[in-house]
């Protein structure tokens, strides 16, 4: 076939025929649609550096919403507070968004319990988090949760001002 | 994955102890009645120098350790006889020694010992026991501890639990990102403390094989909680499972052939599963929505005792494996967590929380009395000597993790710190009675 196209290009060059036409596929050339903007100022020459418009995710942004990244919980329970449903919205309207967006959600208690039954309330937080966001609309593929219970603390003090830190359920986001 | 496996290898004990802060022990509370005893430092009829370890001070250690026994102090003896002929018996009645040991170590030939010790009753001026044991230079502390529990039995009647062993996991650092765990084996006095397996991710739930030899336990290097077996001879360890969701509370049967442990089957409902350590095969156990975790063995093996919060707040629930239904067993309180059965099947410890505070707490199996044995505010984790004696449990000191002991009564009270700064120990288990 190859030698066929050859020479019938090589036909065809040679007299304009198109004939060999017929053997050719029609290509359709797919619209291309692109989510950048376009840029402000295009470089034409190569010396130029590029416009120094980096865009910062609203995820590192500090005024924006997506910022935090922590729920907190009421001792021994894992439903979702109303302080913390628009936050919680606002990162399945981000994670609908941006659907190649992987999260872990990692669920945590205070110490006050036994090891391993707060491993299981972290995680009933952790899933708490997860259904909610799973209800907004986000894929599950998504979403992965993991409970260190009362390990990786971020403060050891024994009075509520700690342990209200600890009981969370934290959304981190995965590099791609 | 493999990789992974090569780096995080498990460490084998070795025969020597190994460079490790050793654990300080404090009696903090002891029994009125405790019987004066004492225990003669032993002569050194070896060549050469004597060695480091003093078995007459690791006895006296021992049985006061169990709160049963008050050994008086070398300073206030009036004689130190080694022979059985030098006893002057008066010289111990003025002090109110109810028994003494004496004994020699002597050379065995091939670089050995021959630890010979003689029990007497003061009062009565007569033997109780006099025996030798043959042992290797390296394991003469070791020794010492099967003469404690030689002791120990012959006058109480019960079998002495001072030749076993502990594991805990010991975590240094205290931010996420410096903190460094390490499983670590020790003797049940907290000497010769050797590491077998280290992270720095958690480690959590350590449980002994019934023979001594594994212990399993909850690793989350792989940034999620996996349960493997080691070997704490060889340092090889299996994975056991990794399923997505939970892999938690890993316990052995009583025969050693399975293991029961915690798997998510569905997302935030955790579940009681047996594997046969063999096949690997699981059978599930408990079916509800609620928590179901940490399950602990009956001594016949034909029960499991865990903790679930199907009633609303976790409670401790008992189902035989046979079928039937789990039956509530806790009824005192909002929070009855971790069980853990005595070796004779008659008495349940449990962590019990009152006012947001962690206790250990007993439970009479045949009565349903509940008796709280410790007073601290973070007391978990607690598990059985294996004559049932003792519990060894975690509580907060001074801001960090340290192990502690409680007999079963409540009457004896220690402490076991780790004496470098900036350590905490958590999760202690104790080990079954060794067999040499």
């Amino acid at each position: 076939m190859k030698i066929l196209r050859f020479g019938c290009m090589a036909l065809a060059v040679a007299l304009f025929a198109v004939g060999c036409a017929k053997t050719v596929k029609p290509v359709t050339v797919p619209a291309v649609t692109t989510n950048a903007a376009p840029s402000s100022a295009a470089p034409e020459a190569s010396t130029l550096p590029a416009p120094a418009q980096t865009q910062i995710s609203p995820l590192d942004d500090p005024s924006n919403i997506l910022y935090k990244k922590v729920v907190y919980f009421d001792f021994d329970k894992s439903n979702i507070k109303p302080e913390f449903l628009d936050l919680l919205t606002a990162h399945a309207k981000y994670l609908i968004a941006n659907p190649n967006q992987k999260i872990r959600i990692e669920g945590y208690t205070d110490e006050r319990g036994t090891w391993e039954y707060n491993i299981a309330l972290g995680d009933r937080r952790a899933q708490s988090v997860r259904r909610f966001l799973l209800f907004q609309g986000v894929n599950p593929d998504q979403i992965s949760t993991v409970s260190y219970g009362e390990a990786h603390a971020v403060c050891h003090e024994h009075n509520e001002a700690c342990w209200h830190l600890n009981r969370r359920a934290v959304l981190v986001y995965l590099n791609q | 994955m493999r990789r992974k496996f090569l780096l995080i290898i498990g460490l084998a004990l070795l025969p020597l102890a190994a460079s490790h802060a050793t654990l300080e022990i404090t009696v903090t509370r002891g029994v009125n009645t405790a019987v004066p005893v004492a225990i003669v430092p032993f002569a050194w009829q070896v060549q050469g120098p004597a060695p480091s370890t003093d078995v007459a001070a690791v006895i006296s250690a021992d049985l006061t350790r169990s709160g049963l026994f008050k050994a008086i102090p070398v300073k206030s003896m009036l004689e130190k006889p080694t022979e059985a002929s030098a006893i002057n018996f008066t010289n111990w009645r003025i002090l109110a020694v109810n028994d003494l040991v004496i004994g020699r170590i002597k050379p065995a030939g091939s670089g050995n010992y021959q630890v010979e010790f003689q029990l007497f009753n003061v009062y009565t001026s007569q033997q109780l026991l006099g025996l030798s044991v043959l042992t290797t230079p390296q394991s003469l502390r070791w020794t010492a501890h099967k003469i404690s529990d030689l002791i120990y039995q012959k006058l109480t009647g019960q079998r002495g639990a001072f030749a076993t062993r502990i594991a805990y996991v010991e975590v240094s650092g205290r931010a996420g990102k410096d903190s460094h765990y390490a499983l670590v084996v020790a003797d049940s006095d907290g000497a010769n403390p050797q590491t077998v397996f280290t992270s720095n991710e958690p480690i959590m739930s350590p449980d002994w094989s019934p023979d001594g030899k594994y212990i399993a336990y909850v690793s989350f290097e792989n940034q999620r909680p996996a349960i493997y077996w080691q070997n704490i001879y060889t340092g090889r360890r299996e994975l056991l499972s990794e399923r997505p969701g939970l892999n938690s509370a890993p316990v052995f049967s009583p025969d050693g052939k399975s293991l029961a442990l915690v798997l998510s089957s569905s997302p935030g409902n955790p579940d009681i599963y047996v594997m046969n350590l063999s096949t690997h095969a699981l059978r599930r156990i408990t079916h509800s929505d609620a928590i179901d975790t940490e399950p602990a063995w009956s001594p016949d093996g034909q029960s499991l005792y865990f903790t679930s919060d199907r009633g609303g707040s976790p409670q401790i629930y008992k189902v035989n494996l046979n079928g039937g239904r789990p039956e509530r067993i806790t009824f005192d309180g909002n929070y009855n967590a971790r069980a853990r059965i005595s070796p004779d099947g008659q008495t349940l410890a449990m962590v019990h929380r009152e006012n947001g505070q962690l206790h250990i707490a007993v439970m009479n199996l045949n009565t349903g009395a509940l008796l709280t044995l410790t007073d601290g505010d973070l007391d978990k984790s607690p598990s059985f000597a294996p004559n049932g004696s003792m519990i060894i449990y975690e509580a907060n000191y001074r801001d960090r993790g340290v192990l502690a002991e409680v007999s079963v009564d409540g009457q004896v009270h220690e402490r076991l710190s780790e004496s470098q700064t900036g350590m905490s120990l958590h999760a202690p288990v104790w080990g079954p009675f060794l067999s040499q």
